[in-house]
């Protein structure tokens, strides 16, 4: 079912590759702070960030973003306020799933053009492949890539779970997408985006490890970009956990809140 | 002339009086305009925070950038934004057709039909931060008279966001449903928030000549720091004029290509 639901909105969404090039587009942000940061590691002001270690963390994280995009609060607005979430309740699936498969529907088409970006950076940054002086060749350790893309799905999750539970306001108040903007902000400045978190003062990058946010780009991307000496083994166990007890709590949160707001939307006879 | 005037007051104070209804909005926007400050002077602070020069831009003389690129964003969501939504919802439901049969021109009514409120805490913030800045963080202060040479370089990144972004909206005659394009176009242009001088030399190249976000901030900055260079205010100008007039002509262009739903 899940496959129908994929080729479903993979063709849906193939329609508009225009639209979802110019998505791309939208979302090559750390990209552009990739020079920021290449040209800054170059005055070697920060200890252990090079140049190509800027380029090598930027490029990763841009590959997580793309694996991480997520509007559902949007799309579950627009549904709500439509009254279209009502046929989808009739259906013996629940529509988060949907919502999901949505989403990975995209991603497959937005998938060429991330490549091109990906592309793009290492033909303007080639030492991000080759190192530059003392760096050698970027060639992370197998699990560790494994681990990433694993990790950066996990993050999807996460920023899907976040989004769904404000989401479920949509069913008191009408326009919840602009909530969107409070949970966008700390995840823009505290994901690893623009600032890589490595350089901030130790204190300031413990406090920030606690909070969501890094697990959903600055996490997954240091596993590959990162040599394995400046990600030990404490810090990714630390990480997976801290992803668990997040997932945990926005999915019981979102699940209680759907419970109650389906009663509120039947309520409203819609 | 006159008319159009009259017809733009009459649009602003329609489409006020409907944002009016979203107070509690407003309240919202402000607050998460103040946090996406507090966020940029964040990230300028971790950049800046060790010995790292940035090709000669201070910690205070980089404020005044962030400054300008958060008054410049507050004017395109007041200004740019809410028309540019539509046009693509226009030509989705084939209702560019009505506002094509209005006794006015088409690109007017496009580009002033609404004005949104949400983009005031933004200028004000962004004004803000440059008086800020300038008179008081950066020893000396600037000179008085350079805020009047501020408004030229100014006035040339507004018309430049203008264009860009009517040029872009008009590529929905083509492809319908560009919603997002405002997105994008944001994104690139995120890019400004920092100084050109702290880009490596293909970036500079790109933000100069393909999208040009140098003119839109860094420009002005170095104006009203008084070490503005005549050639580049006039470059600037040069491209304002040009995009302009390619936007114009390009949505004439396009019109042509325009055949309405279901038609």
């Amino acid at each position: 079912m899940s496959r129908a639901f994929f080729n479903v909105y993979y063709a849906l969404m193939t329609t508009y590759r225009a639209e979802i090039f110019f998505w791309a587009i939208a979302t090559s942000l750390p990209l552009i702070m990739m020079g920021i940061w290449v040209q800054a590691g170059a005055s070697g002001a920060f200890e252990g960030f090079t140049s190509v270690d800027a380029a090598r963390y930027f490029i990763a994280v841009f590959v997580i973003r793309q694996l991480t995009i997520c509007w559902v609060i949007y799309e579950f607005e627009f549904n709500v306020v439509s009254g279209r979430l009502s046929a989808w309740l009739l259906h013996p699936v629940d529509p988060s799933w949907r919502f999901i498969m949505m989403h990975v529907g995209e991603q497959a088409t937005r998938m060429p053009f991330s490549i091109l970006f990906i592309g793009l950076s290492l033909f303007i940054f080639p030492e991000a492949l080759w190192g530059a002086g003392n760096e050698g060749p970027w060639l992370p350790q197998w699990w560790r890539v494994l681990l990433a893309i694993g990790c950066g799905y996990l993050a999807f999750l996460l920023r899907f779970l976040i989004q769904y539970t404000t989401a479920m306001f949509a069913f008191w108040i009408e326009r919840v997408s602009a909530l969107d903007a409070i949970n966008m902000l700390p995840y823009i400045f505290l994901s690893g985006m623009i600032v890589p978190i490595q350089t901030l003062p130790p204190a300031l990058q413990e406090v920030i490890l606690w909070t969501p946010f890094p697990y959903m780009l600055w996490f997954p991307a240091m596993l590959i970009a990162a040599p394995p000496e400046a990600m030990p083994i404490e810090l990714i166990i630390r990480g997976l956990i801290t992803i668990a007890c997040w997932l945990g709590a926005f999915l019981l949160v979102s699940r209680a809140l759907w419970k109650r707001g389906l009663h509120h939307y039947s309520a409203m006879g819609a | 002339m006159k008319r159009y005037s009259k017809t733009l007051w009459v649009f602003w104070s329609a489409s006020i009086s409907a944002e009016m209804e979203y107070r509690a909005n407003f309240a919202l926007a402000a607050l998460s305009s103040l946090a996406s400050l507090g966020g940029g002077l964040f990230a300028l602070w971790a950049l800046l925070r060790t010995e790292y020069a940035m090709n000669g831009w201070s910690f205070n003389q980089a404020l005044i950038v962030v400054g300008i690129y958060t008054m410049l964003d507050g004017l395109q969501q007041t200004l740019l934004a809410p028309n540019r939504q539509q046009i693509s919802e226009f030509v989705r439901q084939g209702t560019l057709d009505f506002v094509l049969l209005k006794p006015i021109d088409s690109q007017f009514w496009l580009s002033a039909r609404k004005v949104s409120i949400w983009g005031v805490p933004n200028i004000f913030l962004g004004l803000g931060l440059i008086f800020y800045a300038a008179s008081f963080r950066l020893e000396p202060a600037v000179q008085p008279v350079n805020y009047f040479y501020l408004l030229v370089p100014l006035t040339a990144g507004i018309m430049i966001y203008y264009a860009l972004g009517y040029l872009l909206s008009t590529l929905t005659i083509w492809f319908t449903k560009l919603a997002n394009i405002t997105h994008a176009m944001h994104a690139l242009l995120e890019a400004g928030r920092y100084p050109i001088a702290a880009y490596p030399g293909a970036y500079r190249v790109f933000f100069t000549f393909v999208l040009p976000v140098a003119f839109m901030t860094t420009v002005p900055a170095d104006v009203l720091l008084g070490r503005g260079e005549v050639a580049w205010v006039l470059g600037g100008l040069a491209i304002a004029g040009v995009l302009m007039i390619t936007a114009r002509l390009f949505w004439r262009y396009a019109l042509r290509f325009y055949t309405s739903a279901s038609s």
